[in-house]
């Protein structure tokens, strides 16, 4: 599905990510692990499309297409999806027009009928029981004075909503407790399945307790350093970062 | 209009022989000029959109005159911060006294002198700076204060140098009915310096005089000054002043503002940010009572990207008193990242004061914040029960809710002495007020 | 390129869509300005004395005034000699019924979408009267004989003149003097055509009105004048629009609106103005210089202005509020967008004289590509205006570093039970915001357009259902092009 080569990335100049490889098939689940400023963030916006995270070498190709020549939302159309690490607050915009929006943008890419707003409110019913989050965020504008949890539940909301085939979590456990924790969880498993792949982002393998991963990487200093299965994010909690950045 | 141009005209040509700085062509030159920019605008009058609030005829009716001779009798009131370690130099009608000052001893790395010592020791060096931030032309005040100027302050710190104590210079005025001073003070802050000054304005009588004054202030790289000013002129006074500001690169300038007294009361603030990294705070605090009139005019122009500005400007207005507050930041195209706030909040005690307020934002650049705010009311209703519900009278919990909102201005101060200085003034003029040092401890 | 771009970007070639020019036989004085002129308006409209010897002191006083200063615009200067100050399609005299319309007129009003066949009103829309002012007079006026029933005088003023003399003549000029301002000054000597309103003590009208505006011929002068009186315990909901023609030279809009609210009396007065606002190099627009003002007379009584303005080269206007009635309110919502080389000076001004006046202030301005945005806002507060409120929340957003949001509020208070607040900010759209847009699969220009209807909300919500949408598909329509 998706297949990352040489891939070589620098912001204001400065190169972060610096020849990263990765390969991630359909139905799988890939965990990036690493210790802060190793260039995990950027993996994720440069996937996802961000101004000003240039692309120096290397290629991304994404169900057979080269995804670097896309724009971020075509790439959305192509069921990327970005679990934001900080999701953004847009005042004055409502979150179900928001979301009713992106829905029928992708509809309309795939040359499906729009939905109504009855179908949508049957559909977001549905999937807001899945993350135990209140109907009333819904009528609020996007993630305006939205606590922290309820912003990194809404984000996973969205992801329910849209059903991409490719998801990058970035960092959606931090900040959280293990109740809001196990919710979120709850929810990204929900969507896992044959067709679909993830790439969860995080910092502490604690998430990866709930969202049990196929395959583990060590991202430092912008390359992937290690690879193996869930037990060397457990390795990983153990010992931390240094005894690998100094085999490195 | 034109008998008060013929007046200063007369006082230029009374006194140029013994001006500072008499006989250099450069100085004698500018004055000159100046003095034809003055006949030519005179004061300004209240069509000027920056003058619309605030009427300086009343400056026009009386001849003031240049002391010509430095008073001898006059003396400091050490309430009036006397205990304060710093470089004192002291002015008494508007003239440097040398019996007064306490400069203190300051050596190589800063250096205070007056006026008349500066254009003789330094002719080159102000030259160059004098009057190159300020703009003659502006208007009438400044024309009449680069052609006039009596006597004044050079002070300049070296790079890198850090005086312990700040540099206070304190204008006093003898008693004597109708002096004019036209006071001039340059500062320059060497990179990477970091310095206090203090300009306070006093007079222990109700006599009539009119202060007008320029202050220039550069602030090199990476510098940080910190400027105090209080005006505590006689309530029948006239105060003009006028401060320039440059900014460099990566520097920090502080202004605290507090206007008490005089009848007429206006200060001008211009803040010009040259270069990326710049920062500046600008707090006043304005009070006013029986018939005064206090107005003050900032100007912020970011000029340059990546530069943060905040003001906060507060007033509080009793008996007849108006107050005029005008604060404009200007976004310059291409300051992109500047982040600038402003606030004004005023106070208005009494049936007759009035104030009158306009924040101003002029924004040519997209990748900004910028905000500001302004209220014009009376203390809150909700605040006063709570302190009564406590068991304050009425009276002292409107004394004190009215110190609160001063304070909140003076605690921000950073010097020691100062600060005790005004919560003291500050007490003293809010009725009801018992122990204001224990109100005040928490600042 | 996606088909959801493709069709943005044909919608962003479309421009100005109310460009066109009706081809029209028109009864039109030649340009130039002097007292003949001003007696010819007033023969024509066959006007009593006392109205022409209003307009000719207005005449005299103007030629002793100067256009303002002050305004944060760039003005080329304006040869008065060179406008024509009256222009009427050739159909008689005055409106009447809709089979004697001149065909080409209706046609232009269907093409603007204001249908004025009566039963062509949409189903489910509320009802709404509409005046057509077509140049310098009312072509048709709708649902008079409805509102008639309901004792309600809706026509052109030129109409009122005739049939209600006594109530022109005691309330015209009372709200706006004839010296007021330079713009004003010369509406009063010129004013040629605009719409009467006076709903009787106790009524509610029955329905929307709507009075259109639109500049067809060239070099001609619009000078409307509206006079709206709600009289006691009324209430009226009024709402205008404007467009004209592309033309490369400027046009000079001068109106004056006057609305006067008895005691408890409502008027809700709603603008969305869409005068053509010349390219992008500032040729050609209309100089929209207009005098809105409101006197809440009596006690209770409320006026709110609501405008959407996204058209004019250059807008100078500020719709105030007089509140002289105890417990009077004012208020003032405003949506402005200055794009392309587009320049506005707009805000309103409160003031309060009445005891427990209060006003609310919500500006909302938006500047792109060469736009410059100024507010400008007074907020007064009398001596007598015992416990007076006043809020003002004024923010700015940008779009591109071409542009520029400048805002200057005056706040004027003499009485200390006064509260009187007022917050602005400037911000543009944030990359982060896009970009979390975008990730969601919604396109650039959609998520544009959606982050300045979020930002423009608290105006719109104040603005009738239908014209609540229109204001938005405008506000989109103006942006197309205006970001990248």
């Amino acid at each position: 599905m998706l297949e990352i080569k040489d891939l070589h990335v620098s912001v204001d100049g400065k190169e972060i990510l610096k020849g990263l490889n990765l390969s991630v098939d359909a139905g799988q689940v890939h965990a990036i692990m690493g210790p802060n400023g190793a260039g995990k963030s950027t993996l994720s916006y440069v996937l996802s499309g961000r101004e000003g995270y240039h692309v120096t070498d290397g290629s991304v190709t994404y169900k057979g297409r080269d995804l670097l020549a896309m724009e971020t939302d075509e790439r959305a159309c192509e069921g990327i999806f970005l679990a934001f690490q900080y999701p953004v607050e847009i005042p004055g915009v409502n979150s179900s027009y928001f979301l009713k929006a992106a829905v029928n943008a992708r509809r309309r890419y795939r040359g499906e009928p729009e939905m109504n707003a009855m179908e949508f409110m049957k559909l977001t019913k549905e999937k807001m029981q899945v993350v135990e989050m209140k109907q009333e965020l819904l009528a609020r504008s996007v993630n305006e004075g939205f606590s922290g949890g309820e912003k990194k539940r809404n984000e996973i909301f969205q992801m329910a909503v849209l059903e991409p085939e490719l998801t990058i979590l970035d960092e959606t456990d931090s900040g959280l407790d293990i109740d809001a924790l196990r919710i979120v969880a709850g929810g990204v498993n929900a969507l896992r399945n044959e067709q679909r792949s993830m790439i969860v982002v995080t910092h502490y393998q604690r998430l990866l307790d709930y969202i049990r991963p196929d395959h583990v990487h060590v991202l430092a200093d912008g390359i992937i350093v290690k690879s193996g299965d869930e037990k060397l994010a457990l390795e990983l909690e153990e010992k931390g970062y240094s005894w690998l950045e100094k085999s490195a | 209009m034109n008998n008060i141009i013929e007046h200063y005209r007369g006082e230029h040509a009374a006194t140029k022989d013994r001006l500072p700085g008499a006989g250099l062509d450069w100085l004698d030159t500018s004055r000159d000029a100046a003095l034809t920019i003055f006949g030519e605008k005179g004061f300004p009058a209240r069509g000027m959109e920056d003058w619309k609030y605030t009427n300086v005829r009343p400056i026009e009716k009386r001849p003031f005159r240049l002391a010509r001779e430095t008073a001898s009798d006059a003396a400091i009131d050490t309430r009036l911060c006397g205990d304060m370690a710093c470089h004192r130099i002291v002015f008494v009608d508007g003239r440097y006294s040398r019996h007064l000052s306490e400069p203190g001893n300051p050596s190589a790395p800063i250096t205070v002198k007056d006026l008349h010592t500066a254009l003789l020791e330094d002719a080159d060096t102000l030259e160059a700076h004098l009057g190159k931030i300020a703009d003659v032309s502006r208007n009438g005040f400044s024309a009449l204060n680069m052609a006039l100027m009596n006597d004044g302050a050079c002070i300049s710190i070296a790079d890198n140098a850090v005086p312990e104590r700040p540099i206070h210079l304190m204008f006093l005025s003898s008693g004597k009915e109708e002096i004019t001073s036209q006071t001039r003070i340059l500062v320059m802050a060497g990179a990477g310096s970091q310095a206090t000054i203090i300009e306070s304005y006093h007079s222990a009588t109700g006599n009539v005089y009119f202060n007008n004054i320029t202050t220039e202030i550069r602030v090199a790289a990476d510098a940080s000054v910190e400027h105090y000013k209080l005006q505590h002129e006689s309530n029948k006074a006239f105060h003009i002043a006028t401060l320039h500001v440059e900014q460099a690169r990566d520097s920090t300038f502080t202004s605290f503002s507090v206007s008490m007294g005089a009848q007429l009361a206006r200060n001008d603030i211009n803040i010009w940010m040259n270069d990326e990294g710049a920062n500046c705070d600008l707090y006043g605090l304005y009070m006013a009572d029986g018939r005064q009139h206090t107005d003050f005019h900032t100007r912020i122009d970011h000029a340059s990207p990546h530069c943060n500005s905040r003001e906060i400007y507060k007033g509080i207005l009793d008996g007849h008193a108006r107050a005029v507050f005008n604060g404009q930041v200007h976004i310059h195209p291409d300051a992109q990242k500047s982040a600038a706030e402003q606030t004004n909040n005023n106070l208005l005690l009494s049936r007759n004061a009035e104030v009158d307020t306009k924040p101003q934002l002029e924004i040519h650049a997209d990748d900004v914040t910028a905000s500001h705010g302004a209220t014009i009311g009376q203390l809150d209703d909700n605040m006063i029960f709570y302190l009564r519900s406590r068991g304050l009278d009425y009276h002292t919990a409107h004394a004190l809710l009215v110190y609160g909102f001063a304070h909140d201005i003076v605690e921000k101060m950073t010097i020691e002495p100062l600060r005790h200085h005004l919560q003291a003034t500050l007490a003293g003029r809010i009725p009801g007020l018992d122990r204001p040092h224990e109100l005040a401890s928490g600042g | 390129m996606s088909a959801d771009n493709q069709e943005v970007r044909e919608l962003a070639q479309k421009e100005y869509e109310h460009g066109f020019v009706t081809d029209i036989q028109a009864d039109t004085l030649p340009p130039g300005l002097d007292e003949d002129v001003i007696r010819a308006i007033s023969a024509k409209k066959n006007e009593p004395q006392w109205m022409l010897e209003w307009r000719l002191d207005a005449y005299e006083k103007w030629l002793k005034m100067t256009p303002p200063q002050w305004p944060h615009l760039r003005i080329q200067p304006i040869d008065y000699q060179a406008i024509s100050y009256y222009s009427a399609p050739r159909q008689g005299d005055g409106p009447k019924s809709l089979d004697e319309v001149d065909p080409k007129l209706l046609e232009t009003y269907n093409k603007l979408g204001i249908p004025l066949e009566e039963q062509k009103m949409l189903a489910g829309v509320t009802d709404m009267a509409v005046d057509a002012v077509f140049d310098s007079v009312s072509v048709k006026t709708t649902f008079t004989r409805q509102l008639e029933e309901a004792g309600v005088i809706f026509c052109s003023i030129s109409e009122a003149m005739h049939k209600h003399p006594a109530l022109v003549q005691q309330y015209l000029g009372t709200v706006v003097p004839k010296t007021d301002n330079y713009y004003a000054a010369l509406n009063c000597a010129v004013f040629t055509d605009g719409s009467f309103v006076y709903i009787p003590k106790g009524t509610r009208c029955p329905m929307e009105l709507s009075t259109y505006f639109r500049i067809n011929a060239q070099n001609t002068g619009q000078f409307e004048r509206t006079l709206i009186i709600a009289d006691e315990g009324s209430h009226v909901s009024y709402l205008e629009g404007c467009t004209a023609p592309i033309r490369d030279e400027n046009q000079l809009h001068a109106a004056v609106v006057e609305l006067v609210a008895m005691e408890n009396a409502e008027i809700k007065y709603s603008t969305v103005q869409n005068w053509y606002p010349g390219d992008e190099t500032g040729k050609g627009g209309i100089y929209n210089f207009v005098t809105k003002r409101a006197e809440c007379r009596g006690d209770h009584s409320r006026v709110s202005w609501t405008q959407v303005e996204t058209g004019s080269s250059i807008t100078w206007k500020y719709p105030s509020c007089v509140l002289k009635g105890d417990n009077s309110v004012g208020e003032f919502y405003s949506v402005a967008l200055s794009s392309l080389a587009q320049q506005a000076d707009t805000g309103t001004k409160m003031i309060h004289l009445g005891r427990n006046t209060s006003s609310t202030i919500v500006s909302k301005g938006i500047s792109a590509m060469k736009g410059q945005n100024a507010y400008r806002g007074l907020v007064q507060v009398n001596k007598n205006a015992e416990n007076a409120r006043n809020y003002t929340q004024c923010d700015s957003l940008l779009l591109g570093d071409t542009c520029g949001a400048h805002t200057f509020p005056y706040m004027e208070v003499k009485n200390p039970t006064a509260r009187v607040e007022h917050e602005a900010t400037t911000s543009r759209i944030g990359e982060d915001q896009l970009f979390y847009c975008r990730q969601r699969g919604i396109s650039e220009e959609d998520a544009v357009s959606m982050i300045v209807n979020g930002f423009c909300k608290e105006v719109f919500r104040e603005l009738p259902m239908e014209f609540a949408v229109e204001a938005q598909k405008l506000l989109s329509v103006s942006l197309e092009g205006a970001v990248g």
